[in-house]
């Protein structure tokens, strides 16, 4: 199951590192969402993988999941949110803006094509 | 009062001019004037205990690990620069009241003011160096807004770019300087470190940090070679001129210079560096001086080389040096300010400030005649005025002072600088006041109001006062001077009279005096000598130093930042995983501590279906749609995983931030072009391929590692678990440690979200204020709109469960402290229910349904967390500590009231807001672009189907 989601995390930060590498703003929001989930999944592995033992508190219980971790993914889930929304803001404006939604700065002269 | 309100009420006093703005200029002024007036008064209130010898102190401390606290305390010294800096401050503020035009923003300009007053308090009051270090920058930064206050003169901006470098610099060193001392007294404490002078003279570090100490002082008081910024400084106001570049702000660095005399000074460095600055300033200041046209230009050098002399008396490193100075800091405030301000007058009622236009005025402005020619001769020392008393102490301690082994040079170069000085003062009355009167005025003066020319008589009352009667001030100078001393010395005996009999220092004022007139005699020709003289222009050369500079960081870091993000990403990427696996290979990696786990069907079915979306979304990025769909199953199968790991909370946030986001980017898909071009090589594509196979196989492999092994120490999760329901009173650990353990992190990250949200909402205002928003009325829409637009299954669908979504969120943000849920949850699922509606039924017909906007809706949730925070303080508590108890309504079941709960509210509704700003600003957009939004739910489009009458669909309205 470790070998599981490790490699999950080495497949979405492979794809996050690719798309994150295009020139269109559109994948490059796209890798970084996958690169969040990358991250977010690291994070929370940190507090290693159990299965059927929340951390919620009961009487039978003994044995729990380390919350911490999930506690600070949980912020960062909607952190991310608000991260990925200025970012896309950001791409929308300079696309409306200039009618190019290139990443780079485009070499001077170069229209944006229609 | 207490110092803590005396450095504070100026800071605070600063955001009242702003709003008094509105109220009229007397109002803005006046409640300036009371702000520095309580605060003077507060500082009178101290006079008792300071005459008793008594040290003043308050301490809080602040960052007690890093030796950074907030002490202040206030002594001979402190009390007497902060009766300057107040009492001054109180005349300068009458004067701008009506030296300003009415163009002139006057709230903004007293704002700056009191800024600066406070960070100068702050200086003077400091008792530990690190403070002292954060209000010297202050007086910076409120001194570079003063400068360039009249925003529109660049000579005003330049001045003021060309101060703050100078004097940024030089604290820059200053910092060094001080965080050397501080290390080597052990304290950054004042009070000790004046304790400890001879370990810091016989430390090896003792000359960098003296060096580094003095450059700061230098820079600020603008002595020789840094002394070219101040002239430049006047292209101020003449009351920023007055208050800052004669009485106050140049007297920074003297102060320090003081307040460091006890351990700095009497070392053969300091003398040699302090000394000969100060004398090379005091005469250079002087000679320029007399050749400037400019009534202002020729005070500022005035004061370079007035400062000077006061530099040069504290480098002699002799008590009696000391109580020179600050008796010459004390007359020279005085006397300066007022020509300063008369200056200003002139330039009020003239219109010119060129000495060349003006003479004459003596009879047409006998006031002010009256003001400057008592300022102007005391400055020149002339007997029976404060200027006399305090030149004369400087020229005998010239006479006892022996530089690089040349007795006759500093008496020499002393009586050449009061020589000049002298000169430029009678040029100063000569050619303004004495003369004929002339036509050619740019307008002809006459005395200005009372409200005017009364602050400078004050002064020079205070002049003629101290000047008759040393004896009134004397007192009073060597309270001080015992202060500036400290243990290192006794205050001299010597008294303030104005006759010490045939004494050397005697015949050098007269020397000085009749050379000066005799100057005036050969002015003209010394003036075209001087003009012929070839001089090096310091602006000129500071602009070459700050142009090969600029140049210098272009080579540099142009290259590095060419603007392309793909290229920092690649090189970021490729420059992490290799630092990581430097630590890698070099570190040592121990055996595996962990069992793998067995993985049954169903991780394996959600694994493959991970990674079988995400390798998808790679090959087929290029629909932008359905890689929009492919990111969702991703989010989705991260969500499953999350509670199969056991993490329902993070599931439930992961689930339904998914629903947003996809919500969001669809909303921008809608502007965006539908595919991606294909525009990189083959080869640029396998490189990043390659990049992207090195990072992702250095994330396996980090993760693999540590799955397999426990964490080196006890995680703090085990305090958690144990405390959770005990003090936190929650079973849900995981909402405990949001709302509770680490409550100032949420408290943070939701002011984070709102700041987000509203930058998101900055954003699209700027957007459809611009050039975008005509691209936007006539942009095509390049999809088919749909022919109805608000299909009536979903309208009647989104209503009917929006109730039942309300409950929900309610129902989870209920049991979120005991059971899987909370605030961020129930936020993201009550956004939802709402953004169904915006989707369903129209942005208009939802928005038009909604009271509370959602900046409110933010703030009101950082404002309740903030409170429910604050509120552990009445109980003596740390900013939110929790509590919580349980109560019992019949016929409820007892349940728990927890003041987490409430935080969870705040935490509630920065979220709804967040997301619901963000969402509505895109739709906003999305409105823009096609306007024809119909106000009514379920129409259908009319313009679809031409044949259709255009009812617009009114029939259905209310199902």
């Amino acid at each position: 199951m470790e070998l599981l989601v490790a490699s999950a995390i080495g497949v979405l930060t492979s794809a996050g590192i690719y798309l994150m590498l295009r020139l269109r703003t559109f994948p490059v929001i796209l890798g970084i969402s996958l690169l969040t989930y990358a991250v977010n999944v690291f994070l929370f592995a940190s507090g290693r993988l159990t299965v059927g033992a929340p951390p919620v508190l009961r009487d039978d219980m003994t044995v729990y999941t380390d919350p911490l971790p999930q506690a600070l993914v949980l912020t960062a889930i909607v952190i991310s949110f608000g991260m990925t929304a200025v970012v896309v803001m950001i791409g929308l404006g300079a696309f409306l803006g200039s009618n190019d939604d290139h990443v780079d700065d485009q070499p001077e002269g170069s229209e944006g094509q229609p | 009062m207490s110092l803590f309100i005396l450095v504070a009420l100026p800071f605070l006093g600063a955001l009242l001019p702003g709003l008094m703005n509105a109220a009229g200029r007397a109002a803005c002024a006046g409640v300036t004037f009371t702000v520095s007036l309580a605060a003077f008064i507060g500082l009178l209130t101290n006079l008792p205990a300071i005459l008793a010898g008594e040290v003043v102190t308050a301490r809080v401390d602040w960052i007690p690990s890093l030796g950074m606290n907030f002490t202040l305390m206030l002594d001979g010294l402190g009390f007497f620069f902060a009766l300057l800096i107040l009492g001054i401050g109180l005349l300068i503020i009458a004067y701008a009241r009506h030296y300003l035009s009415r163009n002139d923003n006057m709230g903004e300009f007293f704002t700056y003011l009191l800024l600066f007053q406070g960070a100068m308090v702050g200086i003077v009051l400091s008792d530990n160096i690190l403070l002292l270090l954060v209000f010297w920058e202050l007086t910076s930064l409120s001194s570079f807004l003063l400068i360039g206050y009249w925003k529109h003169l660049p000579e005003g901006r330049q001045g003021a770019r060309m101060a703050l470098t100078v004097t940024g610099m030089g604290g820059l060193a200053m910092i060094g300087g001080m965080l050397i001392l501080g290390q080597i007294a052990g304290s950054y404490d004042l009070s000790v470190i004046l304790q400890n002078r001879e370990l810091i003279q016989s430390s090896p570090l003792y000359l960098p940090a003296l060096i580094l100490i003095l450059l700061g002082c230098f820079t600020k008081s603008a002595q020789f070679p840094f002394h070219f910024w101040l002239p430049h400084a006047m292209a101020a106001p003449t009351p920023v001129s007055a208050y800052l570049h004669s009485a106050t702000m140049v007297k920074a660095g003297i102060f320090l210079m003081a307040r460091m005399w006890p351990v700095l000074s009497g070392t053969p460095e300091w003398f040699a560096i302090v000394t000969t600055a100060g004398l090379v300033t005091m005469v250079l200041g002087a000679v320029i001086a007399l050749f400037k046209h400019d009534l202002k230009a020729l005070l500022a050098f005035s004061t370079v080389s007035h400062l000077g002399l006061i530099t040069m008396l504290l480098g002699t490193g002799t008590a009696f040096g000391a109580m020179a100075a600050m008796f010459h800091i004390l007359n020279h405030a005085t006397f300066k300010a007022a020509l300063f301000m008369s200056a200003g007058i002139v330039d009020h009622e003239a219109h010119t400030r060129d000495i060349r236009r003006l003479g004459g005025l003596r009879t047409l402005m006998p006031i002010t005649f009256t003001i400057a020619t008592l300022a102007a001769l005391s400055m020149a020392g002339i007997p029976l005025l404060n200027g006399f008393l305090s030149k004369e102490m400087m020229l005998e301690e010239a006479n006892h002072t022996v530089l690089f082994g040349t007795p006759w040079l500093v008496p020499a170069l002393a009586t050449f600088g009061s020589l000049f000085s002298a000169a430029y003062c009678f040029r100063l009355i000569g050619h303004t006041f004495l003369g004929p009167v002339r036509d050619d005025y740019p307008t002809k003066p006459h005395d200005p109001g009372t409200g005017l020319w009364l602050p400078p008589a004050f002064l020079v009352t205070l002049v003629v006062v101290i000047g008759v009667a040393p004896f009134l001030a004397e007192p009073f100078v060597k309270l001080v001077t015992a202060s500036v001393l400290g243990d290192a010395a006794e205050v001299p005996k010597a008294y303030f009279k104005i006759w010490h009999g045939l004494v050397p220092a005697l015949f050098m004022s007269i020397a000085a005096v009749v050379g000066g007139l005799l100057m005036m005699a050969i002015f003209n020709p010394a003036l075209r000598f001087w003009d012929a003289l070839p001089r090096p222009e310091a602006k000129v050369i500071f602009e070459a130093i700050v142009a090969a500079a600029a140049r210098l960081a272009q080579t540099l870091i142009l290259p590095l930042h060419n603007g392309s993000f793909t290229r920092y990403a690649a090189i970021g990427t490729v420059a992490i995983v290799g630092a990581g696996f430097y630590a890698w290979a070099t570190g040592t990696v121990g055996a595996p501590t962990r069992e793998i786990q067995a993985a049954g069907i169903v991780p394996i079915v959600g694994w493959t279906l991970l990674v079988a979306a995400t390798v998808a979304l790679v090959i087929f990025h290029r629909n932008r749609f359905l890689s929009l769909i492919l990111i969702g199953i991703v989010g989705l199968m991260v969500s499953v995983g999350f509670v199969f790991f056991s993490a329902p909370d993070l599931a439930m946030t992961q689930f339904t931030v998914e629903v947003v986001t996809i919500i969001l980017l669809l909303l921008a898909l809608n502007f965006l072009p539908n595919r991606t071009p294909v525009e990189s090589s083959l080869l640029r594509r396998v490189r990043d391929m390659g990049v992207a196979i090195v990072g992702g196989l250095a994330t396996f492999a980090l993760a693999f590692h540590y799955l397999l092994r426990d964490a080196v120490d006890t995680p703090i999760s085990e305090f958690h678990l144990a405390n959770s329901y005990k003090g936190g009173g929650g079973t849900n650990v995981v909402n405990v440690i949001l709302v509770d353990f680490r409550g100032f992190d949420t408290y943070g990250e939701i002011i984070v979200l709102g700041i987000a949200a509203l930058l998101i909402y900055a954003l699209t205002e700027t957007l459809l204020d611009g050039p975008v928003r005509a691209r936007l009325l006539n942009r095509i829409p390049d999809q088919p709109r749909a022919g109805d637009m608000h299909p009536m299954m979903m309208v009647v669908l989104t209503r009917v469960i929006m109730p039942v979504v309300l409950m929900v969120g309610f129902y989870i943000f209920l049991r979120g402290h005991n059971e899987p849920g909370g605030g961020f949850i129930a936020g993201l699922i009550v956004s939802i229910g709402v953004v169904m509606q915006y989707m369903a039924s129209g942005f208009s017909w939802a928005s038009a349904r909604l009271k509370y906007p959602y900046h409110g809706v933010i703030g009101a949730g950082v404002l309740v967390a903030g409170f429910t925070g604050i509120g552990s303080w009445f109980v003596g508590k740390p900013f939110l500590t929790s509590d919580f108890t349980y109560v019992r309504i019949p016929p409820f079941e007892k349940f728990e009231l927890a003041t987490a709960a409430l935080f969870d509210v705040g935490v509630f509704l920065a979220v709804v807001g967040a997301v619901m700003l963000s969402l509505e600003s895109f739709s906003r957009l999305a409105r823009r672009a096609h306007t024809d939004d119909n106000d009514h739910p379920m129409d259908i489009d009319p313009s679809r189907d031409e044949e259709t009458p255009p009812t617009s669909g009114t029939a259905q309205e209310g199902v």
